[in-house]
């Protein structure tokens, strides 16, 4: 009772936020400039949440998740482009393929620990990039032009139903399996908890969300080339989830709006965002390795606050 | 013949591979850390090398020496300013460091000197030299024998001296080498200037061998390197320099059959093979997980 009057609380909150903006941006109040940050950050909560059910929840150290994104964005833009289907299928489509690729890459390497997978997930988001780099079909290293289709609309809706899934996800049964991962594999090992499934399972979801992500990026920005999926976009997705908190989904759903904002206004000095993102990696590391939420979210603040606050 | 020429460019390309990998693999071997910096103080050395030569006009031997050194102190102050702290740390945290460090490293050259490739100086005249028919450069003879060298050096160093002897019982089990009266603070940060110092040697010699730098060209031979560590069996110094000179190998193999795009992707393939297949390397044992 109580649980679902929480839930419809936030579906209105999220209809409001979504109305409010549409009207201004109907009303030219805000200008196209600010409405393709609105989308950014939007594409950016996405990844930034679809990570942390990989990285914060399951406890697996993935760095190649714009491998995924990737494949979400070629696969999207190919079905709208060359196949001519609705946008709204090439979102699914490219999703879809996206949580496969996340099985194809998960069950073999999910089986390895800690810097292993890292070095494989990044491996394989490489050899992704370099597959659409050597397809003619996709355009090559030139890449591919693509119409602009997304909207406020698409952005957000993406957005509430990726966080939807996942919070739902986390609170249930699976979801605290794959924390028990988090916490201790051996342990969950111990009790009964199929990891290896479990962390498949959370892998092609993230991947899955990250295919969304990608799908709605790429009908936003006129063009995709591979390079734009390298190294350093997987590093931007990993800073939300690490400086938000691992283990927070309202952590890395701020974290993604507050980068996003920072780095809109650093567009024209790229090295100085570069040197202020790793030094706040560095520091968050060093000073609160759990980032600035921990595993806690932003709405037990307001619960315990008062109490001074729940220590985990 | 055309196949001996291109097995020595492989093993050039594979000795730069293996040196930048003995780092790795030191490093991991004493901290369980993968250091993704290492690729960057690849590429300061290969900087270094270009300001030495071309700048102060020093020649190839006191260059790489100077190369070595300096990365020798940025290894060590890397190590102490970031990692040090982190050793009690979850390896995820650690991890994520680096990848920081790495990054800063990268920006703020770029900032200080912009992203614009240098080109490095002629240093060894690029003759060629006929063996058996097939044209063979001087260069990558020098750089063979120089790469050679120094990993007889470090032999030497981890086998016969009394540093080398601390840092295979710190490896081993650092609390007992501490109970034993070694000093594992300064063992470790030995391992990371030894380390650094060989890649500050494979910058240097990259440069003379590609005559390409610029300040991301640390990335992918970095990336590579590790890749060369775990197929050797990371942690195992014999199998970094059996693992690099494989990698540059196939990668030229790939390169001259016409493939030269997929290239990059070859290392991530055989680093996913071996990691399902033989996960702790050519030369390594498997190891129990203890609780």
């Amino acid at each position: 009772m109580k649980k679902s009057k929480i839930f419809w609380g936030y579906m209105a909150l999220a209809l409001v936020i979504y109305a409010v903006v549409q009207v201004l941006i109907n009303n030219g109040i805000v200008t196209f400039y600010y409405q393709n940050m609105l989308i950014t950050m939007c594409i950016n909560i996405m990844l930034a949440v679809s990570l942390h059910i990989i990285l914060g929840i399951t406890g697996q150290f993935s760095i190649g998740h714009a491998g995924f994104m990737a494949v979400g964005a070629y696969v999207s833009a190919i079905c709208t482009m060359q196949l001519e289907l609705p946008f709204v299928t090439g979102i699914l489509l490219g999703a879809i393929v996206a949580a496969l690729a996340g099985l194809l890459v998960g069950i073999p390497t999910l089986r390895l620990k800690g810097d292993y997978l890292a070095i494989a997930t990044l491996g394989f988001a490489e050899i992704i990039r370099i597959i659409f780099l050597n397809i003619e079909y996709v355009g090559g290293a030139a890449g591919m032009q693509i119409t602009h289709q997304t909207n406020w609309t698409y952005a957000f809706f993406g957005v509430v139903v990726t966080i939807l899934i996942i919070s739902n996800f986390t609170n249930s049964r699976h979801g605290r399996a794959c924390i028990s991962i988090r916490e201790d594999e051996i342990a969950a090992d111990a009790m009964g908890i199929n990891t290896t499934y479990y962390k498949v399972v959370a892998f092609a979801i993230g991947s899955f969300f990250a295919g969304v992500a990608g799908a709605i990026y790429a009908h936003n920005f006129y063009i995709i080339q591979p390079t734009t999926f390298g190294f350093l976009k997987s590093f931007d997705i990993l800073i939300f989830v690490v400086l938000g908190g691992l283990g927070s989904l309202s952590g890395s759903v701020l974290a993604a709006i507050l980068l996003t904002i920072v780095t809109t206004y650093l567009q024209g000095f790229p090295e100085t965002r570069m040197i202020i993102y790793s030094l706040v990696l560095i520091l968050v590391m060093l000073y609160r390795p759990s980032g600035l939420l921990g595993t806690k979210e932003v709405t037990d603040l307001f619960k315990f606050g008062k109490r001074g606050g729940s220590k985990a | 013949m055309e196949w001996i020429q291109q097995l020595v460019n492989g093993v050039s390309l594979g000795s730069i591979y293996a040196l930048i990998a003995l780092g790795y693999t030191m490093v991991y071997g004493i901290i369980k850390l993968i250091n993704f910096a290492h690729g960057d103080v690849f590429m300061l050395g290969a900087f270094i090398g270009f300001y030495a030569i071309a700048r102060w006009d020093m020649h190839f031997i006191p260059a790489l020496i100077l190369a070595m050194i300096l990365c020798a102190v940025i290894g060590v102050i890397i190590e102490r300013v970031a990692y040090k702290r982190l050793r009690s740390a979850t390896r995820i945290a650690a991890l994520i460091t680096a990848i920081g460090v790495s990054l800063l490293i990268e920006y703020t050259v770029i900032f200080f000197r912009g992203a614009s490739p240098e080109a490095y100086p002629t240093v060894i005249e690029n003759t060629k030299i006929e063996i058996l028919g097939a044209q063979i450069s001087v260069q990558a003879i020098i750089i063979l024998v120089i790469s050679l060298i120094l990993m007889l050096l470090l032999q030497f160093i981890v086998h016969q001296t009394k540093i080398g002897k601390a840092m295979r019982a710190v490896s081993h089990d650092a609390d007992a080498a501490r109970l034993m009266g070694i000093n594992v603070d300064n063992t470790i940060s030995a391992t990371f200037a030894i380390g650094s110092a060989l890649a500050g040697a494979a910058g240097v010699i990259f440069g003379i061998y590609y005559t390409r730098i610029e300040p991301l060209m640390g990335v992918l031979p970095g990336l590579k390197a590790f890749v060369a560590a775990v197929l050797g069996g990371i942690g195992i110094i014999p199998g970094a320099m059996v693992g690099g000179l494989l990698l540059g190998v196939v990668e030229t193999v790939v390169s001259a059959l016409g493939y030269s795009l997929w290239r990059d992707a070859a290392a991530f393939v055989i680093l996913i093979l071996i990691l399902i297949l033989r996960p702790a390397g050519i030369f390594g044992k498997n190891a129990r997980e203890k609780v």
